[in-house]
């Protein structure tokens, strides 16, 4: 599926998604466009995960329009589910399966051509050599994302979404996966939504920031500007300036 | 406020309130699980149904079993195709649930009914690797070769590995509803038909009302063609269309039941929440 140039990657209109008469999304409206890295920040509750689960069509908005790759979500999501992909540490794979095993079931699934020649590549990439025999319930959390990334990764998506991508990971591990990241963006010129509550992540790896509390987005801009805006030193500062600001 | 009396101290060999501790954990899962509640019940009743209407036959023919060698272990392993073929659909289906990998799936391109048919292929090849063995192992055992059933064989294997499968999806479905607490349906779906297929008895073995729920299900319709053949050496066409009309319907039905709870599951983001 090819955009023109000006068409956004991800445009969200007036998204809401209530459970029970509650809001967990209220109002959302942002666009990513090609290439880009944007972060949705915030705390637990602040409505990532559910507007992450409505960019992919696992869930359905109460209201307003998400279109990805121009395609309304989730009614035509099969017309662009193979041009993205996902990675989050509240999924899983099959534990039983081997790491080599999954990468193929999920290999077929996406339509990969050479299913081998790109396991082999991935598996160079992300250093996945010494453990790709091994089941996937086997291995280390830093393995299981290295894995969990390769996965996300088959497709060569035009988009990711991310959900906490370093969560549970130690500092190298998680510098190891942001890296990999910078440099497959670079590369690829893929556009990546990032869902994290990671301060130093965020201002690394995002072009722009959605500052979301209570299922909206609060305050948005360049990781800087958002600081200079504030006038605050680091993201962190912002973030709990927001938060507090919706504890008062 | 007061601080709460410190815990910090030496703790007995043996507790009875870390036992009740323990029980509770398990409490509050069965206390709002109504399928596991039913579960506890559920098994001798159906036990006691099912052997009670066998009973009631057998006293009446006595020598029905010896007209036709080999009618019950028939029963035994076209019962175990069914069972096995609605195993084969909802086991994979919760395997995916306990591996929190069903979201991962849903996210790929993979579609619903692309779903529908690999658990029902998988349902093929797990059924045939459990029923092959024993079919063969009744040879040497019991001088009973189940093959001499012949052709109709394949249309009564046919018949209730669709049957079989309708019943998994439409588990599947409800587990997908209402989460792996919901997982025993897969056993329990099954044995709540074992009374009214017909299995070691005819249909006109069991009560009026329960004959027209019988004959509604395609299960009945194959033993009793089943029987057909072994008794009288006659396949009927009659229950033979029956049953794959039937399973037809059916297996429509258990498709747009799936496809209504995935639409469901979307509704109320079920399909991130997986576990216990």
């Amino acid at each position: 599926m090819n955009l023109p140039m000006s068409e956004p990657v991800i445009e969200v209109t007036d998204l809401y998604k209530s459970f029970d008469g509650v809001h967990a999304v209220n109002g959302v409206s942002f666009r990513v466009d090609a290439g880009q890295t944007v972060a949705l920040l915030g705390g637990n509750g602040a409505g990532k995960t559910t507007t992450i689960s409505m960019l992919l069509g696992l869930l359905s908005p109460s209201a307003g329009e998400v279109r990805v790759l121009g395609a309304r979500m989730p009614a035509e999501r099969h017309k662009v589910l193979g041009c993205m992909n996902f990675s989050s540490p509240y999924v899983d794979l099959p534990k039983r399966l081997k790491v080599w095993e999954n990468l193929t079931v999920y290999a077929h699934l996406y339509g990969v051509r050479d299913v081998k020649g790109r396991i082999n590549e991935l598996s160079d990439d992300l250093e996945l050599a010494d453990f790709i025999k091994r089941p996937f319930g086997d291995l280390s959390a830093g393995q299981k994302t290295r894995v969990a990334l390769a996965k996300s990764l088959l497709n060569a998506p035009k988009l990711m979404l991310m959900d906490e991508p370093t969560a549970s990971l130690d500092p190298d591990t998680g510098d190891w996966v942001r890296g990999y990241l910078e440099r497959y963006r670079a590369r690829t010129g893929a556009s990546i939504l990032l869902a994290s509550h990671n301060m130093g992540e965020v201002e690394r790896l995002a072009d722009h920031v959605l500052m979301m509390r209570g299922g909206k987005i609060v305050d948005q801009g360049a990781p800087r500007d958002l600081i200079t805006r504030h006038g605050r030193e680091t993201l962190e500062q912002v973030f709990l300036d927001i938060a507090r600001a919706g504890d008062t | 406020m007061s601080e709460p009396d410190s815990v910090c101290r030496p703790q007995g060999a043996f507790s009875f309130r870390r036992v009740l501790a323990v029980m509770l954990r398990h409490l509050y899962v069965l206390r709002r699980s109504w399928p596991r509640l039913l579960e506890l019940a559920y098994w001798p009743l159906i036990q006691m149904v099912l052997w009670g209407f066998v009973t009631k036959f057998f006293l009446g023919h006595s020598s029905w079993v010896a007209e036709a060698a080999g009618v019950l272990i028939s029963a035994v392993l076209l019962w175990d195709v069914l069972f096995r073929a609605n195993l084969g659909v909802s086991l994979p289906f919760i395997e995916e649930m306990w591996s929190r990998n069903l979201a991962q799936m849903f996210v790929s391109p993979l579609r619903d009914a692309e779903l529908i048919t690999a658990l029902i292929s998988m349902s093929l090849i797990r059924t045939l690797i459990s029923v092959t063995p024993a079919a063969f192992l009744a040879l040497p055992f019991f001088d009973v070769w189940v093959f001499e059933l012949g052709v109709p064989l394949v249309a009564f294997f046919t018949n209730l590995l669709v049957f079989g499968a309708v019943i998994g999806i439409t588990v599947a479905a409800l587990i997908l509803r209402f989460g792996l607490g919901a997982e025993s349906l897969c056993w329990l779906g099954i044995f709540l038909l074992a009374p009214v297929s017909a299995i070691y008895y005819p249909v006109d073995a069991l009560p009026e009302w329960l004959q027209m729920i019988a004959l509604s299900l395609p299960g009945a319709h194959v033993f009793e063609g089943m029987r057909g053949v072994l008794f009288d050496g006659v396949f009927s066409w009659n229950h033979f269309f029956w049953a794959a009309g039937l399973n037809v319907a059916l297996l429509s039905l258990a498709t747009l039941f799936f496809l209504h709870m995935m639409k469901m599951a979307r509704i109320k983001g079920l399909l991130m929440q997986q576990g216990e």
